[in-house]
């Protein structure tokens, strides 16, 4: 049996992480609750856009277009969203599996990577980093996301990757987060069952090809966009989580101990008391 | 005005509803110049050029400043998606005359064909800001 002493110090050094879990918990909900926010207010514009250009695209299926269909090469870029700091139970883990379990071949991919972890990871596993913006994760704005849209679209068009995937987690809820794979480009045109809305012949200005040029970089840049506001609040969210349970973890642990504790005290105590007794009996 | 001439108006950005209402008549700013339109126009979805969106409400017009984005017209309603949009007094007119000045400054040494563009948009978007918190 541990010594009382070494009992006493586990304990508190366990309390101790214990408060620094707690605190952590707090931060995190905290800004969970602002990326949540975020993330909601986000969403009507991303809806709007995401049903404008299917809604183009269905119309539209004569169009040729170079952002409608992919490139000679079999290379794919792969933007990766995840966080800088660790913490966070599985999720950067999970986002990561998305891109290793899939079925590419290492070579055949350039690494987009947003978040130092992911960064981190996909490079020690071999993969082609052909950039790493740790910086943005820590206050997405859309200026970010069109930076880093530009660039993945000029590889894009000068035919350097044929696709382009976006890997993020998705937020459906405070507690519920889904790592998710999406391709971004070529623009896949969904299979959508004709509705009503759709009778309406939509004219453009200056002319579709035009139009399209314009609002594919921005459908690209609002999915960044949206993917990075959602995945703030993920990676929140999923810290608290981590958190919340390592707290619990620690008192468990810490209700453990003290019985111990208390076990080893009584213990000394009686052995003490048999000596006292054994050596006033010997006297006597 | 009659009400029978009202449409509906949204402006979103990537951070917010900008602005819902009922309007009669919207003044905006496309790549091929300015349009207004009333009710029934023709659905059109077109591009937006930096420039001022003038919202003609039942009581009184709003002016707004919005900057890159496109508009879907249909028949009762417009959407505006722009990536970014501002009302005059959100407007720091002191940090757009800064930002003037230094587009100006750039187009008069340019250097490489890219920056001139650069400088070019940064100017319009600076000249539009002005422009709106000006009045």
């Amino acid at each position: 049996m541990a010594s009382m002493r070494d009992i006493k110090r586990r304990k508190s050094s366990i309390s101790s992480t214990q408060q620094i879990t707690k605190a952590m918990k707090l931060v995190s909900t905290v800004k969970l609750q602002k990326a949540k926010t975020r993330a909601e207010q986000t969403t009507p514009y991303f809806d709007y856009m995401y049903r404008t250009v299917s809604s183009m695209l269905a119309k539209s299926n004569n169009i040729d277009h170079p952002y409608l269909t992919s490139g000679e090469t079999p290379k794919k870029a792969v933007v990766v969203i995840t966080s800088n700091r660790g913490l966070a139970g599985g999720y950067n883990t999970n986002v990561v599996k998305l891109i290793t379990g899939a079925d590419w071949k290492k070579e055949d991919l350039d690494i987009y990577a947003v978040g130092g972890k992911g960064a981190e990871i996909l490079d020690r596993r071999g993969y082609h980093i052909a950039g790493s913006y740790p910086e943005i994760m820590e206050d997405p704005c859309y200026e970010d996301a069109s930076a880093l849209c530009k660039k993945v679209l000029d590889a894009f068009t000068s035919g350097e990757v044929g696709e382009i995937y976006l890997a993020y987690t998705h937020f459906k809820n405070t507690v519920s987060h889904e790592p998710k794979l999406i391709k971004l480009l070529p623009v896949e045109i969904p299979e959508e069952t004709e509705e009503d809305e759709d009778l309406v012949m939509m004219n453009y200005e200056p002319n579709e090809t035009e139009a399209l040029n314009m609002i594919i970089p921005k459908y690209v840049t609002s999915l960044f966009y949206g993917a990075l506001v959602e995945a703030l609040a993920s990676e929140n969210g999923a810290r608290m989580q981590a958190m919340d349970s390592a707290t619990s973890n620690a008192d468990e642990l810490i209700s453990d101990l003290t019985l111990k504790y208390n076990r080893a005290r009584q213990g000394s105590i009686t052995q003490e008391l048999t000596e006292i007794i054994a050596g006033a009996n010997a006297i006597s | 005005m009659a009400d029978g001439n009202m449409f509906k108006v949204e402006i979103i950005t990537p951070d917010r509803v900008f602005y819902t209402g009922e309007a009669n008549f919207i003044e905006f700013t496309t790549a091929s110049g300015d349009i207004g339109v009333y009710k029934n126009h023709i659905p059109m979805t077109t591009v937006l050029a930096p420039g001022i969106v003038t919202i003609h409400e039942a009581e009184g017009t709003k002016e707004a400043a919005v900057h890159a984005g496109f508009v879907e017209i249909l028949n009762e309603k417009v959407t505006l998606l722009a990536e970014l949009a501002e009302w005059p007094d959100e407007i720091d007119v002191s940090r757009a005359e800064a930002a003037r000045e230094r587009a100006e400054e750039r187009l008069r040494n340019h250097s490489a064909e890219i920056d001139t563009k650069r400088a070019e948009y940064a100017l319009r978007k600076a000249l539009i800001r002005i422009d709106v918190a000006g009045k």
